[in-house]
C-alpha cells in the first residue's frame, strides 16, 4: 500500500460511515482518487470494492483523473448563471484550451464547473484553487488566463 | 404462528400472511400488477414507481412497499393510476434501446409485458427524446453480455449480487441520468471479482444481462445437477438432441433457485466430442475402447486381487451422498479396507 | 452552571473594555464574500498601517453583516463617537481610510455607508435607517458581523447561552411547548412545524437517539446557513444543545458542505470551546444531560438535503433517498429515531430560550411566524444577506431592501426557494413571504434563497438551466425524476436551441405533473416547479422561441443576430476582438457583421464604447444584407 495511504488510514477505525470522509483526505492528498486507493478503502472498511467506487462516483466532490496546479471551478450558481457564468465558461474554456472536466496536458490548468460556491453577491465568480476571482466579465477572464494563449 | 389477514384486491377476497407485500400478495393470487424494480427474493426498493396502488379508496402507495394489512380494500387501476404508470412506462421506453426482434430477453421482458398490460400508444412515445445512449456493450464474459443501454437501472442485478451471493461485485455508478450498472471501476466482468454465477442474469427484468446460450428449448428435463454433493435442482432446456441451457429449480429445497457457474453455464461438456463415452481399456500401452461388460468383468477381477490395504477408494464431489455412501460402504465391508477418501473439490 | 454564570460576567466585562477604552476598534468583514473581495489583505494593511503611524488599535475579525455588494467592509469605532461603517474598503483605500478617518476625524465621503449608535456624525446616516437595512429585523443574524466568531466570550458577552441555562431550568417538556408556541416552522424547506416532528421522536422509544443538524446548503444562489455559520457559529452549537436536550439525544451531527472550508473552521473552532468550558460533553452544566457533536463534510450532492439521503450519506453511502415510512423521527440514522434540522431552525431555537416564545412571534403571520434570512441575489442593486419578517412583500424585498434592479432594466420575475421553487410574476409582487403564501403562487419558500431577473433573462433559459441542475443532482434510483427531468431538460434544450415543437408545451406539462406526482423523494418532487412555474407566468417566451422563432430576452444564440447600427464610427474595437473574423470594415468607415461567419459570442456588443452604442443584438431576424 501507498505510504500516504497508508499514513491517512491509520487516523480511521475501518467503519463504513468513514470512507466518504477517507475518500476526502485521499482527494486531499493526491489531488484526486486513485483506483487503487479505493482497493485499499474497500479492505480497510470491508465493504466491496464496487460499493466504494459507487459511492465515490456518487458525490460530485470527487475526481478520477488529477487536477492541475491551477484549478480552476467556474461556479454554475443561479445568481451566476443570471449574471452571465454561461459566458464565462466558453470564455475559459477557449482561453484555457480545455473544455469543462478536463486537464490541460502540461497539468497546468484542470476546468471544471461545480455547485454554488457561495459568492452570489459577487456573481458572475470563478475559483482558483482557493482563491475567488469575483464580479467576473469576458474581458477579465481574458485578462486573468489570456497569457496562457498567447504563450501557446 | 405468522398472522394471517383478510384483505381485498380489485374485489377479489384474499388471504396474506402478514409481513407479505402487497404486491407479493397479489402475484402470488394471479393478479398482476406492473413492477420492475421488484423481485421476490429480494428486499423492495421502490424505486421503479410502477406498482402504485390505491388503498382504501384514496391513498396512492407502492405496492412493493406496503405491507397487507386485516380488511383493506386494494385497487390495482385506476386513471391516475394509469396514468402515472403510462408515462413512467414512456421514459423507460423512450430511454430503452429497442431491438426486440435481436434481443435476448426475447418475450420474457417485463418491459413488454407493462407495455402490452397498459397499452402504450406509438404516437405517444413519438412526443418523447429517445436516449440514444450509444455505451458499449460488456461481452467479456464467456456465458452472458451487459447491454447497459437496455437498463432499467432497477438494481435487481445490484441487489442479488450483494443480497444473494453476498459477493458484491455489482455497483451503481455515477448518479442521476448518467447512473449505470457496473463493476469496480466500471470494468468489463471478466475483470472483476463477478464469478459468472449469473444469479443476476437470470433477475434481470430486461435484456441488459443477457445469457449468451439460448434462452428458450423445445422441452425441460427436471434433473439433479452433477457437478457436486450439493444436489442443487435443475430444468436442462433440450432442442433436438441437444441440451442447450439450464435453468435452477425454485422448488427445490437444497437450491431454492440459486446455482453456480458450473450449474448454470457448464453443460457443454455433454456434446463435447472429447467426451468418454465408453470405457478405455489399455492394452500394449495403448488405450483401446471396450464395453461395459468387458470393463466391468476386469474391474471385478482386479478387485477380487487386492482387498485389504492394496487397496483404496477414492470418491468424487460430483457424486450424490448416496454413491458416495455406498461407495465407503463397498470399501469397508467387500474390500476389507478403511482407505477411503473423496476429492472435496471440482 | 455557575461556572458559566461567572464566565458570562467576565465576558461582559471584556466586551464592555473592548467597545469603550480609549483604542480604537476596527472591525473588517472576513466572511467568505469579505474574503472574495480581499478582506484578508485589508486586515493586513491595516495592522501594518496603524502600526507604521503609531497608532494602537483593536483590529478585530468579523462575519458578514449581510451588505455583501459593498464589501470589503470594514467598521470603526472611536472612543465616545458611533461606528462609523465603511464599504468597498480595497486595499489601495486602506492608507486613505486610515489617515482620513482614524488620524484626522475626516470621514471619507465616497466609501463612508452609516453610522451605528445613539449619536449621528454630520449628515451620515444611521446604518440601520438606509432603506436597505431600515425594513429589516436581525435577529438570527444580529451578531454576525459584529462579534469576532471565533471568540467565545464575544457570544456569552451577546447573551450567548443563556437561552441553554434556561432550557435547563424549565426542562425538555417547556423547551418542545415553548417551540410550539413561538410557531416555529422549519427553516429548511417545506416549513413543517419543528415542534411536531420533534413529538414523533420524543415519543419513540429508543436507548439511543440523534439529532442531525443539515447545513448542506445546496441550494445554487443560497448562503445564509454558510453566513450565520461563519458569523455566528455558536449560536448554531447552542440551539443544537437545547435541542439534543428536548430530544434526548446524546449526539449530533452537522452535515456541512465541504464547499465551505471557513464555516468548518469556525465550527471545529467553537466545538472545541465549547468542549473546554463544559458546554459539551457529559453532565452539561450540571445538567446530568450529555451531548456531543460530531462533523460530517457533505461531497457534492444537492439530493444530500433531503432527510433520508443525508442519513445515508452519514452511513457512509451513496446519497439516495430511502422510501418513508419509516420515518427518520422514528426510524432514522442507523435505525435509531432521528430528528433533522436546518441550521436557521436551530439557530431560532437558541433565540426562543434566550428571549422566549411571545417574543419570536412579534413578527411573522399568523401561520407562519418570526423572521426569514434570505439571500437575496441576481439583478438586484443591494445583493446580499438580509432577515425580514415573515410577511413583508416581495416587492418590498426587491425594491425597498435590494434597490431594485441595476442599469435601468425592468424587473422581469423572481425565483425563491432555489430549484425546488417557483418564478414569481411582476403581477404577483405583492404576494407576502411566508411558506403558505408562496405556496399558492407554486413557489416555496425553500431555505430562503431569492433570485432577482430582469428583462435580459430568458425565462425558458432559466427554466432549462435549473432542470438542468436537477438532472445533474438526481440521484438516479425512481425512474420519474431520473428520466422525467433528462425528458423535460432535452426538450427545453431543443427549445432554445431551436428545435421546440408545438405539442411540447403540453408535454413539458404532462412530464413535469407527472415527475411531480411520482418521485421518490422531494428533489423529484419538486424539480418540475422552475418550469411549470415560467409556463404558467411566461407561456408566451416559449411560444416566442417555438412558433415565432424569437427570443424576447434576446439570449438564445439560435434565435439572435448582431448587427452593427450606423451610428458606427469604425474605430475598429469590435473587429479586433471578433474571434471568428466575422466583422468587416475599412478604419473609419462603417463596419458590418457577416451573419455566416458570426459565432454570436457577444464580444463585440460588450466592447463597442457605451458612447457609440453601435451593435444592436435582434431577433427574429435571421438575415441582414452588408450596409
Amino acid at each position: 500500500m501507498d505510504k500516504s495511504l497508508q499514513v491517512i488510514l491509520q487516523t480511521f477505525e475501518g467503519k463504513k460511515e468513514e470512507i466518504i470522509p477517507i475518500l476526502q483526505n485521499v482527494q486531499d492528498a493526491y489531488s484526486y482518487i486513485p483506483e487503487r486507493s479505493m482497493t485499499d478503502i474497500a479492505l480497510f472498511t470491508g465493504v466491496p470494492e464496487s460499493q466504494v467506487y459507487g459511492v465515490a462516483t456518487f458525490y460530485a466532490q470527487f475526481r478520477f483523473t488529477p487536477r492541475g496546479k491551477k484549478h480552476c471551478m467556474v461556479c454554475r450558481g443561479t445568481a451566476c448563471h443570471v449574471n452571465g457564468a454561461p459566458r464565462i465558461l466558453e470564455e475559459m474554456e477557449e482561453a484555457l484550451g480545455i473544455k469543462q472536466g478536463e486537464t490541460s496536458e502540461d497539468l497546468e490548468y484542470s476546468l471544471e464547473t461545480v455547485a454554488c460556491i457561495g459568492a452570489c453577491s459577487l456573481a458572475p465568480a470563478i475559483m482558483v484553487n482557493d482563491t475567488v476571482e469575483a464580479k467576473l466579465d469576458p474581458k477579465k477572464v481574458r485578462k486573468l488566463f489570456g497569457r496562457v494563449v498567447a504563450n501557446e | 404462528m405468522t398472522k394471517e389477514y383478510n384483505l381485498t384486491i380489485d374485489g377479489q377476497k384474499i388471504i396474506a400472511q402478514e409481513g407479505t407485500s402487497i404486491l407479493d400478495a397479489a402475484l402470488e393470487n394471479d393478479i398482476f400488477i406492473p413492477h420492475l424494480c421488484h423481485h421476490p427474493d429480494l428486499k423492495p426498493e421502490g424505486a421503479c414507481r410502477l406498482c402504485g396502488v390505491e388503498i382504501d379508496g384514496g391513498r396512492m402507495v407502492m405496492s412493493c412497499l406496503s405491507t397487507v394489512g386485516e380488511g383493506i380494500d386494494v385497487k390495482t387501476d385506476s386513471s391516475e393510476i394509469r396514468q402515472a404508470r403510462t408515462i413512467a412506462m414512456e421514459l423507460l421506453i423512450a430511454d430503452h434501446h429497442m431491438d426486440c426482434l435481436a434481443c435476448a430477453a426475447a418475450n420474457d421482458c417485463a418491459l413488454l409485458d407493462i407495455s402490452a398490460y397498459l397499452g402504450i400508444q406509438p404516437d405517444r412515445l413519438e412526443r418523447l427524446r429517445p436516449s440514444d445512449k450509444g455505451l458499449p456493450i460488456d461481452e467479456s464474459n464467456p456465458f452472458f453480455q451487459f447491454d447497459p443501454n437496455k437498463c432499467v437501472v432497477c438494481g435487481i442485478c445490484v441487489r442479488t449480487c450483494n443480497e444473494i451471493v453476498g459477493l458484491g461485485a455489482l455497483g451503481f455508478i455515477n448518479r442521476g441520468f448518467k447512473t449505470v450498472i457496473g463493476t469496480f471501476g466500471n470494468k468489463p466482468f471478466t475483470e472483476s471479482i463477478c464469478e459468472s454465477c449469473g444469479e443476476c442474469v437470470v433477475r434481470c427484468p430486461v435484456g441488459a444481462l443477457a445469457p449468451k446460450t439460448p434462452k428458450f428449448a423445445a422441452r425441460e428435463v427436471q434433473t439433479t445437477c452433477v457437478y457436486c454433493g450439493v444436489g442443487c435442482g435443475i430444468y436442462l432446456g433440450v432442442a433436438g438432441d441437444k441440451i442447450v441451457n439450464v435453468r435452477a429449480d425454485r422448488e427445490r429445497p437444497t437450491n431454492e433457485g440459486s446455482l453456480c457457474v458450473k450449474g448454470r453455464y457448464g453443460f457443454n461438456f455433454i456434446n463435447h466430442p472429447d467426451r468418454l463415452t465408453k470405457p478405455l481399456i489399455k492394452k500394449d500401452g495403448e488405450f483401446v475402447e471396450a464395453e461395459w461388460d468387458e470393463a466391468l468383468e476386469l474391474i471385478a477381477s482386479k478387485f477380487v486381487q487386492s482387498k485389504g490395504d492394496k487397496f483404496a477408494a477414492l470418491a468424487s464431489a460430483k457424486c450424490t451422498n448416496e454413491e458416495n455412501y455406498l461407495i465407503q460402504k463397498f470399501t469397508r465391508a467387500v474390500m476389507e479396507t478403511n482407505t477411503v477418501d473423496h476429492c472435496a473439490r471440482l | 452552571m455557575n461556572d458559566l454564570i461567572a464566565y458570562q460576567q467576565e465576558a461582559a466585562s471584556v466586551w464592555e473594555e473592548l467597545n469603550s477604552n480609549d483604542m480604537p476598534l476596527i472591525t473588517v468583514g472576513n466572511a467568505t464574500c469579505g474574503r472574495s473581495a480581499g478582506s484578508i489583505d485589508v486586515v493586513e494593511a491595516i495592522q501594518a498601517e496603524t502600526a507604521e503611524i503609531g497608532i494602537d488599535c483593536n483590529v478585530i475579525e468579523v462575519g458578514c453583516i449581510g451588505l455583501c455588494y459593498l464589501e470589503p467592509i470594514v467598521s470603526i469605532q472611536k472612543q465616545g463617537q458611533p461606528m462609523v461603517v465603511f464599504g468597498n474598503v480595497t486595499l489601495k483605500q486602506v492608507k486613505k481610510l486610515v489617515a482620513d478617518y482614524l488620524v484626522n476625524d475626516q470621514i471619507p465621503p465616497k466609501l463612508v455607508i452609516g453610522t451605528i449608535g445613539e449619536e449621528k456624525i454630520g449628515d451620515v446616516p444611521k446604518l440601520f435607517e438606509l432603506p436597505v437595512l431600515k425594513p429589516q429585523v436581525r435577529r438570527a443574524l444580529k451578531r454576525c458581523g459584529f462579534i469576532d466568531p471565533t471568540s467565545l466570550e464575544h457570544y456569552l458577552a451577546n447573551s450567548g447561552y443563556s437561552g441553554l441555562t434556561r432550557a435547563f431550568d424549565v426542562g425538555p417538556e417547556r423547551i418542545v411547548e415553548e417551540v410550539k408556541l413561538a410557531g416555529l416552522r422549519g427553516r429548511g424547506g417545506a416549513g413543517f412545524p419543528a415542534w411536531r416532528k420533534w413529538t414523533f421522536c420524543r415519543e419513540a422509544e429508543s436507548d439511543q437517539k440523534y439529532l442531525i443538524c443539515n447545513a448542506d446548503e445546496g441550494d445554487p444562489g443560497a448562503f445564509m446557513n454558510r453566513s450565520l455559520i461563519e458569523g455566528d457559529p455558536h449560536a448554531l452549537i447552542e440551539g443544537m444543545i437545547i435541542t439534543g436536550y428536548a430530544l434526548g439525544a446524546s449526539v449530533g451531527y452537522i452535515y456541512c458542505r465541504a464547499e465551505y472550508p471557513l464555516a468548518l473552521e469556525r465550527l471545529r473552532l467553537a466545538i472545541q470551546q465549547a468542549e473546554e468550558n463544559g458546554l459539551l460533553g457529559v453532565n452539561i452544566l450540571g445538567s446530568s444531560f450529555d451531548f456531543k457533536i460530531k462533523i460530517k463534510e457533505g461531497a457534492g450532492a444537492f439530493v444530500c438535503g433531503e432527510e433520508t439521503a443525508l442519513i445515508q450519506s452519514i452511513e457512509g453511502e451513496r446519497g439516495m433517498p430511502t422510501p418513508r415510512p419509516p420515518f427518520p423521527a422514528v426510524s432514522g440514522l442507523w435505525g435509531k429515531p432521528t430528528i433533522i434540522n436546518n441550521v436557521e431552525s436551530l439557530a431560532c431555537v437558541g433565540l426562543i430560550m434566550q428571549n422566549g416564545a411571545e417574543w419570536f412571534a412579534e413578527y411573522g403571520t399568523e401561520k407562519s411566524k418570526g423572521t426569514k434570512t434570505i439571500a437575496l441575489v441576481g439583478k438586484v442593486v443591494n445583493s446580499g444577506l438580509v432577515e425580514v419578517p415573515m410577511g413583508i412583500s416581495l416587492r418590498e424585498l426587491i425594491f425597498d431592501i435590494g434597490g431594485g434592479v441595476p442599469d435601468g432594466k425592468k424587473f422581469k420575475a423572481v425565483q425563491t426557494g432555489g430549484p425546488s421553487g417557483g418564478c414569481v410574476p411582476e403581477e404577483l409582487l405583492d404576494i407576502p413571504v411566508d411558506y403558505d403564501s408562496l405556496n399558492e403562487v407554486g413557489t416555496i419558500m425553500g431555505s430562503g434563497g431569492v433570485v432577482v431577473m430582469d428583462e435580459s433573462t430568458c425565462m425558458v433559459d432559466f427554466a432549462r438551466y435549473f432542470l438542468d441542475f436537477a438532472e445533474k443532482e438526481s440521484c438516479g434510483k425512481c425512474v420519474p425524476c431520473r428520466l422525467g427531468t433528462k425528458q423535460m431538460l432535452t426538450i427545453l434544450e431543443d427549445i432554445v436551441e431551436g428545435r421546440g415543437k408545438p405539442e411540447d408545451i403540453d408535454l413539458l406539462e404532462e412530464l413535469g405533473e407527472a415527475v411531480m406526482a411520482g418521485s421518490l423523494c422531494g428533489l423529484g418532487q419538486t424539480a418540475p416547479n422552475p418550469v411549470l412555474t415560467t409556463l404558467r407566468y411566461f407561456r408566451d417566451e416559449y411560444e416566442a422561441h417555438i412558433y415565432e422563432g424569437k427570443c424576447p430576452a434576446k439570449q438564445c444564440k439560435e434565435f439572435i443576430t448582431y448587427h452593427i447600427l450606423d451610428s458606427c464610427i469604425g474605430c475598429g474595437l469590435c473587429l479586433r476582438n471578433c474571434s471568428s473574423n466575422a466583422i468587416i470594415g475599412e478604419p473609419k468607415k462603417l463596419h458590418w457583421i457577416e451573419q455566416e461567419l458570426c459565432h454570436k459570442c457577444g464580444v463585440c456588443y460588450e466592447v463597442c464604447p457605451p458612447k457609440f452604442f453601435s451593435v444592436e443584438i435582434r431577433t427574429g431576424e435571421l438575415k441582414e444584407e452588408p450596409a
